[in-house]
Protein backbone atom coordinates (compact mmCIF):
# COMPACT_ATOMS: atom_id res chain seq x y z
CA UNK A 1 0.00 0.00 0.00
CA UNK A 2 1.21 3.23 -1.06
CA UNK A 3 1.34 6.15 1.39
CA UNK A 4 -1.02 9.54 -0.37
CA UNK A 5 -0.76 12.80 0.89
CA UNK A 6 -3.50 12.68 2.89
CA UNK A 7 -2.12 9.79 4.93
CA UNK A 8 0.94 11.52 5.46
CA UNK A 9 -0.59 14.47 6.99
CA UNK A 10 -3.10 12.73 9.15
CA UNK A 11 -2.11 13.02 12.44
CA UNK A 12 -0.36 10.25 13.94
CA UNK A 13 -2.21 8.88 17.02
CA UNK A 14 0.82 7.17 18.66
CA UNK A 15 0.15 7.52 22.27
CA UNK A 16 2.62 10.11 23.55
CA UNK A 17 4.28 9.55 26.72
CA UNK A 18 3.61 11.81 29.57
CA UNK A 19 5.85 14.41 30.00
CA UNK A 20 4.44 15.76 33.74
CA UNK A 21 6.58 14.25 36.47
CA UNK A 22 5.63 12.37 39.69
CA UNK A 23 3.20 10.02 38.49
CA UNK A 24 5.44 7.10 40.24
CA UNK A 25 5.73 8.77 43.40
CA UNK A 26 2.20 10.14 43.47
CA UNK A 27 0.60 7.13 43.01
CA UNK A 28 3.15 4.81 45.04
CA UNK A 29 3.15 7.39 47.97
CA UNK A 30 -0.02 7.72 47.52
CA UNK A 31 -1.29 4.70 47.63
CA UNK A 32 0.85 3.84 50.35
CA UNK A 33 -0.85 5.92 52.66
CA UNK A 34 -4.14 4.90 52.08
CA UNK A 35 -2.92 0.84 52.42
CA UNK A 36 -1.13 1.74 56.04
CA UNK A 37 -3.99 4.07 57.27
CA UNK A 38 -6.80 2.85 55.76
CA UNK A 39 -7.07 -0.59 53.84
CA UNK A 40 -4.78 -2.85 56.30
CA UNK A 41 -7.06 -1.65 59.51
CA UNK A 42 -10.11 -2.61 57.35
CA UNK A 43 -8.38 -5.78 56.12
CA UNK A 44 -7.58 -7.25 60.04
CA UNK A 45 -11.51 -6.33 60.71
CA UNK A 46 -12.24 -8.58 57.43
CA UNK A 47 -10.07 -11.37 58.25
CA UNK A 48 -11.07 -11.54 61.86
CA UNK A 49 -14.54 -11.65 60.73
CA UNK A 50 -13.92 -14.27 57.95
CA UNK A 51 -12.14 -16.20 60.84
CA UNK A 52 -15.31 -16.10 63.09
CA UNK A 53 -16.48 -19.23 61.36
CA UNK A 54 -20.51 -20.32 61.56
CA UNK A 55 -20.68 -20.80 65.07
CA UNK A 56 -18.85 -18.08 65.97
CA UNK A 57 -21.65 -15.89 63.84
CA UNK A 58 -24.29 -17.76 64.96
CA UNK A 59 -23.35 -16.83 68.57
CA UNK A 60 -23.44 -12.85 68.10
CA UNK A 61 -26.60 -12.99 65.99
CA UNK A 62 -28.55 -15.34 67.89
CA UNK A 63 -28.06 -12.92 71.38
CA UNK A 64 -31.59 -10.07 70.98
CA UNK A 65 -29.22 -7.74 72.57
CA UNK A 66 -27.22 -7.76 69.42
CA UNK A 67 -30.16 -7.57 67.08
CA UNK A 68 -32.16 -5.08 69.25
CA UNK A 69 -29.62 -2.53 68.51
CA UNK A 70 -28.58 -3.33 64.71
CA UNK A 71 -32.43 -2.93 64.46
CA UNK A 72 -32.06 0.36 66.34
CA UNK A 73 -29.13 1.63 64.37
CA UNK A 74 -30.82 0.65 60.71
CA UNK A 75 -34.03 1.98 61.77
CA UNK A 76 -32.68 5.08 62.85
CA UNK A 77 -30.57 5.63 60.27
CA UNK A 78 -32.88 5.37 57.88
CA UNK A 79 -36.08 7.03 59.25
CA UNK A 80 -32.85 10.35 60.18
CA UNK A 81 -31.47 9.71 57.12
CA UNK A 82 -35.43 10.68 55.50
CA UNK A 83 -36.30 13.71 57.66
CA UNK A 84 -32.93 15.56 56.81
CA UNK A 85 -33.42 14.68 53.13
CA UNK A 86 -36.90 16.03 53.27
CA UNK A 87 -35.78 19.20 56.04
CA UNK A 88 -32.48 19.68 53.39
CA UNK A 89 -34.18 19.65 50.41
CA UNK A 90 -36.31 22.68 51.68
CA UNK A 91 -33.61 24.41 53.13
CA UNK A 92 -31.50 24.08 49.40
CA UNK A 93 -34.87 25.02 47.79
CA UNK A 94 -34.77 28.25 49.97
CA UNK A 95 -31.56 28.91 49.75
CA UNK A 96 -31.05 28.63 46.17
CA UNK A 97 -34.82 29.59 44.52
CA UNK A 98 -35.38 32.76 46.95
CA UNK A 99 -34.13 36.26 48.15
CA UNK A 100 -34.34 37.23 52.04
CA UNK A 101 -32.57 38.94 54.29
CA UNK A 102 -30.36 36.86 55.93
CA UNK A 103 -29.89 34.38 52.98
CA UNK A 104 -25.91 33.79 53.20
CA UNK A 105 -26.06 33.48 57.06
CA UNK A 106 -28.64 30.87 57.06
CA UNK A 107 -26.15 28.94 54.14
CA UNK A 108 -23.29 29.57 55.96
CA UNK A 109 -24.69 27.82 59.15
CA UNK A 110 -25.57 24.80 57.53
CA UNK A 111 -22.37 23.78 57.23
CA UNK A 112 -22.17 23.95 61.85
CA UNK A 113 -23.40 20.56 62.25
CA UNK A 114 -20.56 19.15 60.54
CA UNK A 115 -17.45 21.67 61.94
CA UNK A 116 -19.26 21.08 65.49
CA UNK A 117 -17.93 18.49 67.54
CA UNK A 118 -19.93 15.16 67.57
CA UNK A 119 -20.07 15.17 71.63
CA UNK A 120 -20.39 18.84 71.85
CA UNK A 121 -23.60 17.68 69.54
CA UNK A 122 -24.60 15.45 71.97
CA UNK A 123 -24.00 16.74 75.08
CA UNK A 124 -25.98 20.18 73.58
CA UNK A 125 -28.65 18.49 72.06
CA UNK A 126 -29.19 16.46 75.49
CA UNK A 127 -29.54 19.44 77.74
CA UNK A 128 -32.32 20.88 75.34
CA UNK A 129 -34.31 17.90 74.84
CA UNK A 130 -34.05 16.34 78.63
CA UNK A 131 -36.75 16.94 81.06
CA UNK A 132 -35.70 20.62 82.40
CA UNK A 133 -34.30 21.70 78.80
CA UNK A 134 -35.18 24.80 76.93
CA UNK A 135 -37.74 22.08 74.61
CA UNK A 136 -38.12 19.22 77.24
CA UNK A 137 -39.48 21.61 79.30
CA UNK A 138 -42.34 22.10 77.06
CA UNK A 139 -43.09 19.37 74.92
CA UNK A 140 -42.29 16.59 78.22
CA UNK A 141 -45.54 17.56 79.89
CA UNK A 142 -47.52 16.73 76.37
CA UNK A 143 -46.51 13.81 76.59
CA UNK A 144 -43.37 13.67 74.17
CA UNK A 145 -39.96 12.51 75.67
CA UNK A 146 -37.47 13.07 73.32
CA UNK A 147 -34.03 12.53 75.49
CA UNK A 148 -33.18 9.04 76.33
CA UNK A 149 -35.38 7.56 73.60
CA UNK A 150 -35.55 6.54 70.30
CA UNK A 151 -37.00 10.13 69.43
CA UNK A 152 -34.00 11.76 70.62
CA UNK A 153 -31.40 8.94 68.84
CA UNK A 154 -33.53 10.15 65.47
CA UNK A 155 -33.07 13.69 66.19
CA UNK A 156 -29.11 13.61 66.86
CA UNK A 157 -28.94 12.04 63.77
CA UNK A 158 -31.28 14.15 61.69
CA UNK A 159 -28.63 17.00 63.23
CA UNK A 160 -25.55 15.34 61.44
CA UNK A 161 -27.31 14.12 58.28
CA UNK A 162 -28.53 17.97 57.65
CA UNK A 163 -25.48 19.25 55.95
CA UNK A 164 -25.22 15.83 53.46
CA UNK A 165 -28.73 16.31 52.46
CA UNK A 166 -28.35 20.59 51.69
CA UNK A 167 -24.86 20.09 50.10
CA UNK A 168 -25.88 17.72 47.70
CA UNK A 169 -29.18 18.71 46.41
CA UNK A 170 -28.07 22.53 46.61
CA UNK A 171 -25.09 22.59 43.55
CA UNK A 172 -27.82 20.44 41.34
CA UNK A 173 -31.03 22.84 41.84
CA UNK A 174 -28.12 25.58 41.38
CA UNK A 175 -27.04 23.80 38.34
CA UNK A 176 -30.63 23.35 36.91
CA UNK A 177 -32.17 25.89 34.44
CA UNK A 178 -35.33 27.04 34.20
CA UNK A 179 -35.97 26.44 30.70
CA UNK A 180 -37.73 23.28 31.50
CA UNK A 181 -39.98 24.82 34.08
CA UNK A 182 -40.61 27.41 31.51
CA UNK A 183 -41.49 25.11 28.74
CA UNK A 184 -43.87 23.27 31.06
CA UNK A 185 -45.47 26.33 32.10
CA UNK A 186 -46.19 27.81 28.73
CA UNK A 187 -47.51 23.60 27.89
CA UNK A 188 -50.34 25.01 30.59
CA UNK A 189 -48.72 22.66 33.23
CA UNK A 190 -49.74 23.75 37.28
CA UNK A 191 -46.72 24.85 39.04
CA UNK A 192 -47.50 21.58 41.08
CA UNK A 193 -46.93 19.31 38.00
CA UNK A 194 -44.05 21.58 36.83
CA UNK A 195 -42.34 20.21 39.97
CA UNK A 196 -43.32 16.97 39.99
CA UNK A 197 -42.64 15.83 36.12
CA UNK A 198 -39.75 18.11 35.71
CA UNK A 199 -38.04 19.23 38.59
CA UNK A 200 -38.02 16.04 40.85
CA UNK A 201 -36.86 14.05 38.36
CA UNK A 202 -33.71 16.00 37.80
CA UNK A 203 -33.22 15.93 41.33
CA UNK A 204 -33.90 12.56 41.77
CA UNK A 205 -30.54 11.66 41.95
CA UNK A 206 -29.22 13.89 44.27
CA UNK A 207 -31.71 13.15 46.88
CA UNK A 208 -30.83 9.00 46.40
CA UNK A 209 -26.58 10.18 47.14
CA UNK A 210 -27.88 12.38 49.33
CA UNK A 211 -30.10 9.59 51.12
CA UNK A 212 -27.19 7.55 50.79
CA UNK A 213 -24.19 9.99 52.86
CA UNK A 214 -26.97 10.88 55.82
CA UNK A 215 -27.66 6.99 56.07
CA UNK A 216 -23.88 5.74 56.22
CA UNK A 217 -23.11 8.71 58.00
CA UNK A 218 -26.60 7.81 60.71
CA UNK A 219 -25.51 4.56 60.80
CA UNK A 220 -22.16 4.72 62.05
CA UNK A 221 -22.36 7.55 64.50
CA UNK A 222 -21.25 7.55 67.72
CA UNK A 223 -20.48 10.84 69.74
CA UNK A 224 -23.46 13.41 68.94
CA UNK A 225 -26.13 9.78 70.25
CA UNK A 226 -24.67 7.98 72.73
CA UNK A 227 -25.56 11.86 75.39
CA UNK A 228 -28.72 11.63 74.09
CA UNK A 229 -30.06 7.71 73.65
CA UNK A 230 -29.78 7.11 77.16
CA UNK A 231 -28.24 3.35 76.35
CA UNK A 232 -30.42 1.35 77.93
CA UNK A 233 -29.72 -2.15 76.01
CA UNK A 234 -32.26 -3.75 74.16
CA UNK A 235 -34.44 -0.16 74.11
CA UNK A 236 -31.82 2.77 73.56
CA UNK A 237 -28.38 0.91 72.75
CA UNK A 238 -27.43 1.61 69.29
CA UNK A 239 -24.88 -0.98 67.53
CA UNK A 240 -21.95 1.13 67.29
CA UNK A 241 -22.26 1.64 71.44
CA UNK A 242 -22.61 -2.12 71.69
CA UNK A 243 -19.23 -2.61 70.27
CA UNK A 244 -17.47 -0.55 72.28
CA UNK A 245 -19.05 -2.35 75.32
CA UNK A 246 -17.99 -6.06 73.81
CA UNK A 247 -14.54 -4.69 73.42
CA UNK A 248 -14.90 -3.26 77.01
CA UNK A 249 -15.88 -6.31 77.69
CA UNK A 250 -13.08 -8.45 76.10
CA UNK A 251 -15.29 -9.79 74.13
CA UNK A 252 -13.55 -9.44 70.98
CA UNK A 253 -15.22 -11.75 69.03
CA UNK A 254 -18.83 -10.06 69.75
CA UNK A 255 -17.28 -6.85 68.82
CA UNK A 256 -16.04 -8.19 65.34
CA UNK A 257 -19.15 -9.34 64.09
CA UNK A 258 -21.02 -6.02 64.96
CA UNK A 259 -18.37 -3.88 63.66
CA UNK A 260 -18.56 -6.35 59.59
CA UNK A 261 -21.79 -5.74 59.30
CA UNK A 262 -21.61 -1.87 59.81
CA UNK A 263 -18.62 -2.24 57.73
CA UNK A 264 -20.70 -4.14 55.26
CA UNK A 265 -23.57 -1.86 55.75
CA UNK A 266 -20.78 0.97 54.81
CA UNK A 267 -19.61 -0.92 51.67
CA UNK A 268 -23.24 -1.08 50.33
CA UNK A 269 -23.70 2.49 51.01
CA UNK A 270 -20.62 3.70 49.34
CA UNK A 271 -21.33 1.59 46.26
CA UNK A 272 -25.00 3.10 46.05
CA UNK A 273 -22.87 6.31 46.51
CA UNK A 274 -20.88 5.70 43.32
CA UNK A 275 -23.57 3.64 40.95
CA UNK A 276 -26.05 6.52 41.27
CA UNK A 277 -24.75 8.56 38.93
CA UNK A 278 -23.86 6.34 36.43
CA UNK A 279 -27.08 3.96 36.68
CA UNK A 280 -29.00 7.19 35.51
CA UNK A 281 -26.84 8.34 32.88
CA UNK A 282 -27.83 5.27 31.62
CA UNK A 283 -31.13 5.95 31.66
CA UNK A 284 -31.33 9.22 30.42
CA UNK A 285 -28.49 7.96 27.72
CA UNK A 286 -31.52 5.18 26.68
CA UNK A 287 -34.39 8.35 27.22
CA UNK A 288 -32.32 10.02 24.81
CA UNK A 289 -32.25 7.13 22.06
CA UNK A 290 -36.03 6.54 22.00
CA UNK A 291 -36.44 3.56 23.63
CA UNK B 1 -37.10 37.06 41.96
CA UNK B 2 -40.11 39.78 41.90
CA UNK B 3 -39.49 39.72 38.05
CA UNK B 4 -40.32 35.87 37.93
CA UNK B 5 -43.64 35.26 36.18
CA UNK B 6 -46.24 33.60 38.40
CA UNK B 7 -46.26 30.69 36.46
CA UNK B 8 -42.39 30.16 37.24
CA UNK B 9 -42.39 30.44 41.28
CA UNK B 10 -44.66 29.83 44.03
CA UNK B 11 -47.53 32.80 44.85
CA UNK B 12 -45.70 34.93 47.70
CA UNK B 13 -47.83 33.50 50.50
CA UNK B 14 -46.17 29.92 49.96
CA UNK B 15 -42.56 31.46 49.29
CA UNK B 16 -42.88 33.23 52.81
CA UNK B 17 -44.38 30.06 54.60
CA UNK B 18 -41.08 28.04 53.35
CA UNK B 19 -39.07 30.55 54.10
CA UNK B 20 -39.85 30.92 57.87
CA UNK B 21 -39.60 26.72 57.42
CA UNK B 22 -36.77 26.52 57.02
CA UNK B 23 -35.41 29.04 59.19
CA UNK B 24 -37.14 27.46 62.35
CA UNK B 25 -35.63 24.40 61.56
CA UNK B 26 -31.90 25.58 61.03
CA UNK B 27 -32.74 27.99 63.83
CA UNK B 28 -34.43 24.66 66.73
CA UNK B 29 -31.94 21.90 64.79
CA UNK B 30 -28.56 24.21 64.13
CA UNK B 31 -28.59 27.15 66.02
CA UNK B 32 -30.03 26.40 69.47
CA UNK B 33 -27.73 23.96 70.29
CA UNK B 34 -24.45 26.63 69.55
CA UNK B 35 -26.41 28.83 72.04
CA UNK B 36 -26.91 26.22 74.87
CA UNK B 37 -23.16 25.40 74.81
CA UNK B 38 -22.52 29.24 75.51
CA UNK B 39 -25.19 29.77 78.09
CA UNK B 40 -24.15 27.01 79.86
CA UNK B 41 -20.53 27.21 79.62
CA UNK B 42 -20.86 30.68 81.13
CA UNK B 43 -23.94 30.04 83.63
CA UNK B 44 -21.73 30.39 86.65
CA UNK B 45 -19.70 33.46 85.69
CA UNK B 46 -16.53 34.01 83.31
CA UNK B 47 -14.43 32.91 86.50
CA UNK B 48 -16.10 29.81 86.63
CA UNK B 49 -15.85 29.17 83.16
CA UNK B 50 -12.15 30.16 83.23
CA UNK B 51 -11.38 27.98 85.99
CA UNK B 52 -12.74 24.98 84.22
CA UNK B 53 -10.04 25.68 81.10
CA UNK B 54 -7.26 26.42 83.35
CA UNK B 55 -7.66 23.04 85.10
CA UNK B 56 -4.35 21.06 84.56
CA UNK B 57 -6.40 18.13 82.74
CA UNK B 58 -7.93 20.24 80.70
CA UNK B 59 -5.34 21.77 79.42
CA UNK B 60 -3.16 18.28 79.32
CA UNK B 61 -6.57 17.46 76.82
CA UNK B 62 -6.62 20.87 74.83
CA UNK B 63 -2.67 20.36 74.05
CA UNK B 64 -3.06 16.60 73.05
CA UNK B 65 -6.01 18.09 70.84
CA UNK B 66 -3.44 20.55 69.43
CA UNK B 67 -0.52 17.76 69.36
CA UNK B 68 -2.82 15.46 66.96
CA UNK B 69 -4.23 18.67 64.78
CA UNK B 70 -0.60 19.84 63.94
CA UNK B 71 0.99 16.01 63.16
CA UNK B 72 -2.71 14.98 61.40
CA UNK B 73 -3.02 18.21 58.85
CA UNK B 74 0.39 17.82 57.20
CA UNK B 75 0.49 14.37 56.55
CA UNK B 76 -2.89 14.39 55.18
CA UNK B 77 -1.87 17.60 53.25
CA UNK B 78 0.79 16.22 51.67
CA UNK B 79 -0.15 12.63 50.71
CA UNK B 80 -3.42 14.02 49.65
CA UNK B 81 -1.91 16.18 47.65
CA UNK B 82 0.33 13.48 45.70
CA UNK B 83 -2.66 11.33 45.22
CA UNK B 84 -4.58 13.92 43.50
CA UNK B 85 -1.79 14.86 41.41
CA UNK B 86 -1.37 11.01 40.35
CA UNK B 87 -5.29 10.83 40.03
CA UNK B 88 -5.64 13.75 38.02
CA UNK B 89 -3.11 13.95 35.78
CA UNK B 90 -2.44 10.83 34.37
CA UNK B 91 -4.67 7.77 33.33
CA UNK B 92 -4.05 4.06 34.86
CA UNK B 93 -5.95 1.15 35.56
CA UNK B 94 -8.30 0.87 38.77
CA UNK B 95 -8.84 4.59 38.57
CA UNK B 96 -12.20 4.50 39.58
CA UNK B 97 -11.86 1.90 42.23
CA UNK B 98 -9.44 4.11 44.33
CA UNK B 99 -11.26 7.56 43.91
CA UNK B 100 -14.12 5.15 45.38
CA UNK B 101 -11.88 3.58 48.01
CA UNK B 102 -11.15 6.89 48.89
CA UNK B 103 -14.23 7.56 50.52
CA UNK B 104 -14.49 4.57 52.53
CA UNK B 105 -13.50 6.49 55.41
CA UNK B 106 -16.73 9.21 55.22
CA UNK B 107 -18.93 6.00 55.14
CA UNK B 108 -16.99 3.82 58.02
CA UNK B 109 -18.73 4.04 61.57
CA UNK B 110 -15.67 5.56 63.79
CA UNK B 111 -15.91 3.38 66.22
CA UNK B 112 -15.45 0.18 64.03
CA UNK B 113 -12.24 2.49 62.50
CA UNK B 114 -11.15 2.21 66.28
CA UNK B 115 -11.79 -1.37 67.02
CA UNK B 116 -9.47 -2.18 63.59
CA UNK B 117 -6.72 -0.06 65.18
CA UNK B 118 -7.38 -2.50 67.99
CA UNK B 119 -7.16 -5.54 65.77
CA UNK B 120 -3.98 -4.53 64.71
CA UNK B 121 -2.07 -2.85 67.84
CA UNK B 122 -4.23 -4.18 70.71
CA UNK B 123 -2.82 -6.88 72.72
CA UNK B 124 -3.94 -9.83 70.77
CA UNK B 125 -3.27 -7.94 67.67
CA UNK B 126 -1.56 -8.78 64.83
CA UNK B 127 1.39 -6.82 65.24
CA UNK B 128 1.06 -7.15 69.30
CA UNK B 129 4.22 -9.51 69.32
CA UNK B 130 6.32 -7.45 67.87
CA UNK B 131 5.52 -4.30 69.56
CA UNK B 132 5.63 -6.14 72.72
CA UNK B 133 9.25 -6.85 71.81
CA UNK B 134 10.13 -3.27 70.36
CA UNK B 135 8.28 -1.94 73.48
CA UNK B 136 6.24 0.07 71.20
CA UNK B 137 3.34 1.19 72.67
CA UNK B 138 0.50 2.55 69.85
CA UNK B 139 -3.08 2.04 71.65
CA UNK B 140 -3.70 3.88 74.60
CA UNK B 141 -1.03 6.25 74.00
CA UNK B 142 -0.35 9.22 71.76
CA UNK B 143 -0.21 6.77 68.41
CA UNK B 144 -2.91 5.54 68.83
CA UNK B 145 -5.10 8.70 68.84
CA UNK B 146 -3.06 9.76 66.00
CA UNK B 147 -3.16 6.84 63.46
CA UNK B 148 -7.47 6.41 64.59
CA UNK B 149 -7.52 10.52 63.66
CA UNK B 150 -5.62 9.74 60.47
CA UNK B 151 -7.78 7.01 59.66
CA UNK B 152 -11.44 9.65 59.67
CA UNK B 153 -9.80 12.86 58.19
CA UNK B 154 -8.10 10.80 55.44
CA UNK B 155 -10.63 12.09 52.86
CA UNK B 156 -10.77 15.69 53.10
CA UNK B 157 -7.38 17.17 51.27
CA UNK B 158 -7.68 14.48 48.44
CA UNK B 159 -11.72 15.09 48.07
CA UNK B 160 -11.20 18.77 48.13
CA UNK B 161 -7.83 18.61 45.74
CA UNK B 162 -9.23 16.09 42.99
CA UNK B 163 -12.36 18.21 41.24
CA UNK B 164 -10.02 20.98 41.44
CA UNK B 165 -7.49 19.61 39.69
CA UNK B 166 -9.18 17.71 36.94
CA UNK B 167 -11.23 21.25 36.03
CA UNK B 168 -8.47 23.36 36.11
CA UNK B 169 -6.23 20.82 33.90
CA UNK B 170 -2.71 20.12 33.03
CA UNK B 171 -1.72 22.75 30.37
CA UNK B 172 0.25 25.03 32.54
CA UNK B 173 2.23 22.66 34.02
CA UNK B 174 2.74 21.08 30.29
CA UNK B 175 3.87 24.54 29.31
CA UNK B 176 6.28 24.59 32.19
CA UNK B 177 7.80 21.29 31.38
CA UNK B 178 8.24 22.34 28.02
CA UNK B 179 9.90 25.67 28.53
CA UNK B 180 12.62 23.46 30.70
CA UNK B 181 10.92 23.13 33.98
CA UNK B 182 12.47 21.13 36.64
CA UNK B 183 9.81 18.92 38.19
CA UNK B 184 9.84 20.84 41.82
CA UNK B 185 10.05 24.47 39.78
CA UNK B 186 7.03 23.01 38.30
CA UNK B 187 5.68 22.48 41.06
CA UNK B 188 6.31 25.37 43.24
CA UNK B 189 6.16 28.28 40.50
CA UNK B 190 3.29 26.41 38.91
CA UNK B 191 1.23 23.94 40.65
CA UNK B 192 1.02 25.27 43.67
CA UNK B 193 0.11 28.95 43.79
CA UNK B 194 -2.84 27.46 41.25
CA UNK B 195 -4.25 24.77 44.34
CA UNK B 196 -3.38 26.77 47.44
CA UNK B 197 -6.48 28.26 48.25
CA UNK B 198 -8.42 24.61 47.64
CA UNK B 199 -5.79 23.29 49.47
CA UNK B 200 -6.06 25.40 52.55
CA UNK B 201 -9.96 24.38 52.04
CA UNK B 202 -9.41 20.52 52.43
CA UNK B 203 -7.15 21.39 55.50
CA UNK B 204 -9.63 23.27 57.25
CA UNK B 205 -12.26 20.90 56.66
CA UNK B 206 -9.69 18.57 57.59
CA UNK B 207 -8.62 20.63 61.03
CA UNK B 208 -12.24 20.92 62.18
CA UNK B 209 -12.99 17.16 61.85
CA UNK B 210 -9.57 16.16 63.49
CA UNK B 211 -10.03 17.83 66.79
CA UNK B 212 -13.62 17.11 67.38
CA UNK B 213 -13.00 13.59 66.58
CA UNK B 214 -14.51 11.45 69.46
CA UNK B 215 -15.45 7.34 68.19
CA UNK B 216 -12.41 6.24 66.76
CA UNK B 217 -10.24 8.32 69.70
CA UNK B 218 -12.29 7.27 72.31
CA UNK B 219 -11.71 3.19 71.63
CA UNK B 220 -7.69 3.63 71.24
CA UNK B 221 -7.00 6.14 73.59
CA UNK B 222 -7.91 4.23 77.11
CA UNK B 223 -9.37 7.25 78.61
CA UNK B 224 -6.29 8.39 80.72
CA UNK B 225 -6.77 11.77 82.17
CA UNK B 226 -3.72 13.87 81.66
CA UNK B 227 -2.09 11.71 79.32
CA UNK B 228 -4.34 10.70 76.28
CA UNK B 229 -7.26 12.44 76.88
CA UNK B 230 -8.59 14.76 73.87
CA UNK B 231 -10.68 18.04 74.66
CA UNK B 232 -13.84 15.90 73.74
CA UNK B 233 -13.13 12.77 75.51
CA UNK B 234 -12.34 15.51 78.19
CA UNK B 235 -16.24 16.52 77.80
CA UNK B 236 -17.26 12.99 78.19
CA UNK B 237 -15.95 12.55 81.34
CA UNK B 238 -16.86 15.65 82.66
CA UNK B 239 -20.32 15.07 81.69
CA UNK B 240 -20.68 11.85 82.92
CA UNK B 241 -19.36 13.27 86.38
CA UNK B 242 -22.33 15.87 85.84
CA UNK B 243 -20.07 18.60 86.49
CA UNK B 244 -21.77 20.18 83.32
CA UNK B 245 -20.11 23.28 83.59
CA UNK B 246 -16.51 22.47 83.26
CA UNK B 247 -18.03 20.19 80.53
CA UNK B 248 -19.75 23.04 78.74
CA UNK B 249 -17.01 25.88 79.13
CA UNK B 250 -14.74 22.91 77.17
CA UNK B 251 -17.62 22.11 74.61
CA UNK B 252 -17.69 26.05 74.01
CA UNK B 253 -13.79 25.98 73.47
CA UNK B 254 -14.37 23.50 70.06
CA UNK B 255 -17.51 25.56 69.36
CA UNK B 256 -15.30 28.26 69.43
CA UNK B 257 -12.90 26.82 66.88
CA UNK B 258 -15.60 25.31 64.90
CA UNK B 259 -17.12 28.72 64.53
CA UNK B 260 -13.68 29.81 63.39
CA UNK B 261 -13.25 27.31 60.81
CA UNK B 262 -17.05 28.12 59.41
CA UNK B 263 -15.88 31.89 59.07
CA UNK B 264 -12.59 31.26 57.54
CA UNK B 265 -14.29 28.54 55.17
CA UNK B 266 -17.09 31.20 54.22
CA UNK B 267 -14.36 33.83 53.28
CA UNK B 268 -12.74 31.38 51.25
CA UNK B 269 -15.48 30.56 49.50
CA UNK B 270 -16.34 34.33 48.90
CA UNK B 271 -13.01 35.36 48.46
CA UNK B 272 -11.71 32.64 46.28
CA UNK B 273 -14.44 31.27 45.51
CA UNK B 274 -12.96 30.51 41.64
CA UNK B 275 -10.04 28.70 43.42
CA UNK B 276 -11.30 26.39 44.76
CA UNK B 277 -13.62 23.67 43.24
CA UNK B 278 -16.20 24.81 41.53
CA UNK B 279 -19.24 23.03 43.50
CA UNK B 280 -18.47 25.50 46.81
CA UNK B 281 -17.33 29.13 44.91
CA UNK B 282 -21.00 29.24 44.22
CA UNK B 283 -22.07 32.33 46.27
Amino acid sequence: MTETAADIAAPVHRPTPNPLPGFGLGLGLGMAWLGAVVLLPLLALSVRAAQLGGDGWLRVLRDARVLQSLKLSFGAALVAALVALLAGTLIAWVLVRYRFPGRRLLDALVDLPFALPTAVAGIALTAIYSANGWIGRIVEPMGLKIAYTPVGIVLALVFIGLPFAVRTVQPILEAMGRESEEAAASLGASRFTALRRVVFPELLPGLLTGFSLAFARGLGEYGSVIFIAGNLPYKTEIAPLLVTIRLEEYDYNGAIAIAALLLAASFACLVAINAIPLLFAHERRRLRRGE
Amino acid sequence: MANDPSSLTEPRWLRWLLIALAVLVMGVLVVLPLGMVLVAAFGDGFRAWWSALAEPDARAALRLTLFTVAIVLPINAVFGLLTAWAVTRFEFRGKRLLLAVLDLPFAVSPVVAGLCLVLLFGSHGWFAQWLAAHEVKILFARPGIVLATLFITFPFVVRELIPLMQQQGAEEELAARSLGAGAWTMFFRVTLPKIRWGLLYGVLLCGARAMGEFGAVSVVSGHIRGLTNTLPLHIEILYNEFDTTAAFAAASLLSGMALVTLVAKFWLERAHGDAIAASHGKH
